[in-house]
């Protein structure tokens, strides 16, 4: 017991003790995982729109691939965008043929755990959306297509009226790259000060034995995805009174 | 609204030809001719599963049918045609209210329509107490009653002054007495100047309180289309007739007429009926069956409008809730009378007693039988 309240004490320690290397961890961490998000729900919003909204032949076996993809370990989807991305992958030549010059260097840089993070967050956003699409009445898209709307302020509508549903969309994607340490390591190669991030610090420290040091970040990750969820319910639960 | 209302009054606004929907292989509508004409509300009467509500949302251009033509004041459209759309509004039988404010789902369709909001306002409070709702626009929509969302839904597409207003089933939900009220509120919005809606329901009370004329649907074809009146009252077919609960029409011939009132014989029974139609005609004879007064038969003849008094026999008696249904016929001539349960007992009626049926000349409804036809 004793350890996890001395790593607690640390964590604040550490936290305000204006170390400008951890600073630095935690700002390309949100960074790396806020842009991703971005990303991922301009991918997956529209996406699970589509999907939670139409009927199409083959839709169930979409809504299947689309959970599968939810579950993807990130350790596969860091390995295939390293494959991808290496020298001797398939972009790699792709670029050569192109554009005549050699790719630089995406590999072990902050674009490729951007890329990484965005495959592992968007069938996240894509599945929970579409859920949450699904569950709003198609009459009430007739209903507003009867008043004038066109598709696209159709799903406009819907999206607001699933906008408790589509938070929880933001706040899975969110949850499963900011906590995510197989994919980022692998591509980004935890560099300090270039693609060093909390997950692949901490993975770092108890590679070299310094099990306080790990877990104070550790808390500290954890008090950081607290504070932020938090901000995502606080949305997701205002507008309460005109809710079913 | 009279017996030859089965024709367009004003121009028709929508008309639809050779309309086939298909679900799966399976035909849901297929209608040739459709009119829905200027000023008027037509219902659109069925049984579930008829076809009328996919009807409503094809001519309403919410569904693009297998085939057919749709025009809208003399020229094609489609469902992707959006002028056309803005000039209809829907309400259907759930009211579907989207989350927020009164206001703000009244004002939806105003804002699609990039209404200022100082006008929207202004035309939100207008319909809100119109419908029976003013001052309550900040309220949650969410949070109405069933009875109170229909009325918000209503004023949702009338904000919009569509020129066609389209209701699916709008009262099947509520109950009763929410029912009652609104029905008789539904009716005086539709008949103001320059509404015209297309109706649909299962119920034909609501239909003969709001409509001014009525198509009969089932099984995806129209088999009756005309003036209110006649169409409940003149059922040309068995299928008809027992949908809205009466008797399939008599048949007659007009012996001769005067001012207006014809004596019409039927089986071997004469009846007077208001009709402009010259004596040989061959026609079809209808009486609601609460038109259809009782009294005892030794009774002294009450003092009373009625032109047709006739000594009939009890056939059957059936009790339909409030109301008792007594089957009754005479020389060739059957009719029913529908009278209170109280009257009923009164009268103490059994099968084959003779009681005296009273009805009045101008309940009598008769249409030519040339043209219409049978069998259906």
């Amino acid at each position: 017991m004793e350890v996890f309240w001395s790593a607690f004490v640390d964590s604040i320690k550490l936290l305000f003790g204006g170390d400008a290397a951890l600073y630095e961890i935690i700002g390309l961490s949100l960074r790396v995982s806020g842009i991703s998000l971005v990303l991922a729900m301009c991918i997956g919003v529209p996406l699970g729109y589509v999907i939670g909204s139409r009927r199409f032949p083959g839709r169930g076996l979409v809504v299947a691939i689309v959970n599968t993809g939810m579950g993807l370990p990130p350790v596969v989807v860091g390995l295939t965008v390293y494959m991808l991305l290496s020298r001797s992958g398939p972009i790699w030549d792709l670029y050569l043929t192109l554009m005549g010059q050699e790719m630089p260097r995406v590999l072990y840089t902050v674009p490729a755990m951007i890329v990484a993070q965005v495959i592992i967050s968007s069938p996240l956003v894509t599945g929970v959306t579409l859920a949450a699409v699904a569950s709003v009445p198609a009459e009430l898209r007739l209903q507003a297509r009867s008043l004038g709307a066109s598709k696209l302020q159709e799903a406009i509508l819907t999206v607001k009226e699933a906008r408790r549903g589509i938070m929880a969309a933001v706040a899975a994607g969110f949850g499963g790259i900011i906590s995510e340490v197989g994919a980022v390591n692998m591509v980004g190669g935890n560099i300090a000060g270039k693609t060093r991030v909390m997950t692949t610090a901490i993975q770092l420290e108890t590679g070299q034995g310094n099990f306080g040091l790990a877990l104070a970040l550790g808390l500290i990750l954890i008090g950081i995805s607290f504070v932020i969820m938090n901000g995502f319910t606080r949305v997701q639960q205002s507008g309460g009174r005109y809710e079913r | 609204m009279n017996a030859s209302a089965h024709r367009c009054g004003g121009a028709p606004i929508i008309t639809g030809e050779d309309i086939i929907v298909r679900y799966h292989r399976r035909t849901v509508v297929d209608v040739p001719r459709f009119q829905l004409c200027d000023g008027e509300t037509h219902a659109i009467l069925g049984p579930s599963g008829s076809g009328k509500s996919t009807l409503l949302r094809v001519l309403g251009l919410l569904e693009r049918p297998t085939r057919g033509r749709i025009t809208l004041d003399g020229r094609a459209v489609t469902a992707g045609d959006k002028g056309a759309r803005m000039m209809m509004a829907a309400v259907f039988q759930n009211p579907y209210l989207f989350k927020g404010t009164v206001s703000e789902n009244v004002a939806y369709g105003l804002r699609l329509r990039g209404v200022p909001k100082s006008e929207r306002d202004d035309r939100v409070a207008a319909v809100l107490e119109r419908v029976g709702l003013g001052g309550t626009q900040r309220q949650s929509a969410l949070r109405l009653s069933g009875g109170e969302a229909q009325r918000v839904a209503l004023a949702r597409a009338l904000v919009l002054e569509p020129r066609i207003l389209l209701l699916d089933e709008p009262l099947s939900y509520l109950d009763p007495l929410i029912k009652r009220r609104l029905v008789q509120d539904f009716s005086r919005i539709l008949s103001a100047d320059g509404v015209t809606a297309l109706y649909v329901t299962h119920d034909q009370d609501e239909a003969m309180v709001v409509a001014d004329r009525v198509s009969i649907i089932n099984d995806g074809a129209v088999i009756r289309t005309g003036g209110v009146d006649e169409v409940m009252t003149l059922p040309t077919s068995p299928w008809v007739a027992d949908f809205i609960g009466m008797d399939a029409a008599l048949s007659g011939t007009i012996l001769e007429s005067v001012e207006g009132i014809a004596e019409v014989l039927v089986g071997e029974e004469r009846v007077f009926a208001r009709t402009d139609l010259p004596p040989g005609t061959d026609v079809l004879v209808g009486i609601r069956p609460e038109d259809v007064m009782l009294f005892e038969a030794w009774a002294e003849t009450p003092v009373s409008s009625a032109r047709n008094q006739l000594l009939m026999r009890v056939e059957s008696i059936e009790h339909m809730g409030s109301t008792d249904r007594v089957s009754l016929h005479s020389n060739g001539m059957r009719i029913a009378s529908s009278i209170s349960r109280a009257a009923s007992r009164e009268l103490d009626l059994t099968v084959g007693a003779e009681v005296r049926a009273f009805f009045k000349a101008t309940s009598v409804w008769v249409q030519s039988a040339a043209g219409v036809p049978s069998g259906v």
